[in-house]
């Protein structure tokens, strides 16, 4: 037997921190915390505008000085504006169960257009290419490209190449950029969650972020799970015919992509200053996809989404816009999953399956699997 | 999924909840419990279970991380050891933000390092196997768990001949952990949850002895909320009986015997040894290390690396959360210096860590502010 008494117990005992400031690293590119960080600490400090501060997943804008539209009709959205957005695509493996990185680079840019309400009309994209990198592939991606723009109906307009040497690229990036119209009367944003208003979700989540873990063989498993992305500019418009009390009674949208749907939230919450309460036996989970998580210690909030929307919507017009998401083919799994609350701390909280309640915070860092 | 959905039933948590209130009603004293495990913290306050137990009932989170215990020193060792060029430094994902003195995994990742995140040893085996021109080494965290596929993966690495594979060993056993936790003078532990994963593979025969040795109860338990509340149910009934027994209330898993060819395959490889807990200290015993028939697969032979003094942050009390004394909004720097992104210690980082589980699930200050919805 040990001798106890030996024991010195330590007391202190902690490394000085970390804070990443020197060098990017991994976790930069999660959409969580260190995204935001890396955003507000380098970015913003040079490029800083309305547009852009707004923070919305595109920039609405308006062309005053061209146009000669009063501040007044501006902010009261009587008139069409355009949305722009851009998003770059590096997923690995380039194909995956139930999409590729073509179909990405269409759908996650319609789908960021769309978010404020926008109808997505055209579509740049920069193509950067791995010397090497097969043809056939490249043909293959093109292919996918030009089927998903026409499910989305949008037009790719201008283009450019550019060929890097082996080992300089990972076969294939793609940036895409994506401007439509945001008809007139329509005001949709993440600073627009109102107390009252209802939260809903057009699916389950986690199966995009599950399928690509999947395809790189990194589950030690095989699952049945296929990636969600669809452009979801038809459930939009879809969604924009209800009409409620108020003019625009769809106050957000976003689509939660990296970081999943509790950072999507907690963006809301923050941009709104509101708390927002969601419901665990709510959230809709697909049993492969809720398995692969316990198996490596992932929480479904947290994996990537790219067909699905986060819907805040005034409580008059809330059936009606599930109903109506319900009769389209990507929003036919729609739920309401919780609601907002008044607040200024721009939290997220859950009502857990057992009762409990606990605070639902944005990713930190990369998501890694646990070790037991 | 069956067999999971059924022990996160509210119904079934809250008649025990139930049982749990008339005990303590009848007790009328203060109880504290520790849960050992690190992942039974995390189903603690993910499910907010601590807010459904009796006021009385206080948990104490245990040293029950093995991200959180591996010394300074290793991580430093291991930041030396991955920086080496020709290495291929493999981990189980936690690790990478772990940081030593001055750098994470995850940095010298950056600095062009290969440093990679696998699921299972026995993957580095298989680096090892295709890159026959580099060192691979796999850091060997953790407690019993994950003992024996480490120990697999050094007994396959010996079968296929590779001599360009071997382990950094950090391994902590939660049996002389809890010896040392009712040895302090301060402990103000009255009964243990044991590790449910851990008393798989090792099963509880090594726990009567404590239990008699220190007069406390101790109840092996899952880590699904039934499995929570039914192990505190179990544990209260016993001090208030004025019992200490070790019971199993994990019995879907868990043997008295436990895993025996597992707990052969580590005998074979691994021996006690002493180890150094990070904010605990040294622990006599309570490691294992590579047997000297393996020394060839010890990575800190292998590899000469220089240690490196650690500078500690006087601000953070890891070291007293580990041990159970303090709770993580005790610290000064929880939710303002120390974020699971910029982390202090090791318990912010780690995904089984205490303080990193009270930031995610409760909120910054928790004690100011406690979450409550109408």
């Amino acid at each position: 037997m040990e001798n106890e008494s030996s024991i010195d117990l330590q007391g202190l005992a902690c490394p000085v921190p970390l804070p990443h400031t020197k060098q990017v690293v991994m976790g930069h590119g999660s959409g969580g915390r260190m995204t935001h960080d890396l955003i507000q600490k380098v970015f913003l400090p040079h490029f800083s505008n309305p547009s852009l501060l707004a923070g919305n997943d595109a920039a609405a804008l308006n062309f005053q000085a061209v146009t000669g539209t009063s501040p007044n009709e501006i902010e009261t959205r009587k008139i069409p504006q355009i949305a722009v957005s851009t998003d770059s695509h590096v997923v690995w493996p380039l194909f995956f169960p139930g999409g590729d990185i073509g179909r990405l680079a269409v759908c996650g840019t319609v789908n960021d257009v769309a978010m404020l309400g926008a109808t997505p009309l055209y579509l740049t994209a920069a193509f950067i290419l791995e010397e090497g990198l097969p043809m056939e592939t490249l043909e293959q991606v093109v292919h996918s490209m030009g089927m998903a723009a026409e499910e989305a109906g949008v037009h790719l307009i201008a283009g450019d190449t550019k060929v890097v040497q082996r080992g300089k690229a990972d076969g294939l990036y793609i940036n895409t950029a994506g401007i439509g119209i945001i008809p007139a009367g329509i005001m949709i944003g993440g600073a627009r969650a109102t107390p009252g208003d209802v939260v809903i979700l057009s699916g389950p989540v986690g199966d995009h972020g599950i399928a690509v873990l999947s395809a790189r063989g990194e589950l030690g498993f095989e699952a049945e799970i296929i990636s969600d992305i669809s452009p979801l500019n038809h459930l939009v418009k879809s969604m924009l015919a209800v009409s409620g009390e108020d003019a625009s009674p769809i106050h957000t949208l976003r689509d939660p992509t990296r970081g999943g749907l509790a950072t999507t939230l907690n963006e809301i919450a923050r941009q709104s200053q509101v708390n927002i309460l969601i419901y665990e036996e709510k959230i809709p989970v697909r049993p492969a996809v809720r398995a692969a998580c316990e198996m490596l210690g992932f929480d479904p909030l947290y994996v990537a989404n790219e067909g699905k929307l986060v819907a805040i919507v005034s409580p008059q017009a809330a059936e009606a816009t599930l109903d109506v998401m319900r009769r389209t083919h990507y929003g036919e799994e729609a739920v309401i999953i919780g609601e907002v609350r008044e607040a200024t701390a721009g939290r997220v909280l859950m009502k857990t399956a057992i009762g409990g309640t606990r605070i639902v915070d944005i990713l930190a860092g990369e998501m890694l699997p646990r070790i037991c | 999924m069956k067999y999971t959905l059924e022990y996160r039933d509210a119904r079934l948590v809250s008649n025990v909840i139930a049982r749990i209130n008339k005990l303590v009603e009848e007790y009328d004293r203060p109880l504290v419990l520790m849960e050992i495990c690190g992942g039974q913290t995390h189903a603690i306050m993910r499910y907010g279970i601590d807010q459904l137990l009796p006021s009385q009932i206080e948990l104490v989170h245990g040293p029950g991380c093995p991200v959180c215990v591996t010394s300074l020193e290793l991580v430093d060792k291991a930041l030396a050891i991955a920086s080496i060029p020709g290495v291929i430094f493999t981990s189980y994902g936690d690790m990478l933000r772990v940081p030593g003195s001055g750098q994470d995994l995850n940095t010298v990742r950056a600095q062009g390092g290969d440093v990679r995140v696998v699921y299972s040893p026995l993957d580095a085996v298989k680096i090892a196997q295709q890159n026959p021109d580099k060192q691979v080494v796999f850091f060997g965290i953790g407690f019993e768990t994950t003992a024996p596929a480490n120990a697999m993966s050094i007994l396959q690495a010996k079968a296929l001949g590779l001599t360009n594979y071997s382990m950094l060993v950090s391994h902590v056993r939660v049996p002389p952990a809890i010896r040392a936790i009712l040895s302090s003078p301060n402990n103000r532990v009255q009964g243990f949850l044991a590790a449910g994963h851990v008393c798989t593979v090792m099963g509880y025969w090594e726990y009567p002895p404590i239990a008699d040795k220190f007069g406390v109860p101790i109840v092996v338990t899952g880590f699904e909320p039934l499995d929570l509340v039914q192990g505190i149910l179990m544990a209260t009934q016993q001090i208030v009986q004025g019992k200490h027994n070790v019971e199993n209330a994990y019995a879907r898993v868990v043997t008295f015997d436990g895993n025996k060819p597992a707990q052969s395959v580590i005998s074979q490889v691994f021996m006690d040894c002493d180890r150094k807990w990070r904010g605990i200290g040294m622990i006599p015993a309570s490691g294992w290390c590579l047997r000297p028939e393996f020394s060839i697969f010890d990575a800190e032979a292998r590899f000469s690396v220089e240690q490196i003094q650690p500078e500690e942050s006087p601000l953070c009390i890891a070291g007293l959360i580990l041990q159970g004394t303090q709770k993580p909004p005790d610290c000064p720097a929880f939710g303002s210096y120390c974020t699971p992104e910029n982390p202090l210690g090791a318990t912010m980082v780690s995904s089984e860590g205490a303080c990193s589980a009270y930031y995610r699930y409760t909120g910054r200050s928790v004690v100011n502010e406690p979450v409550t919805v109408s």
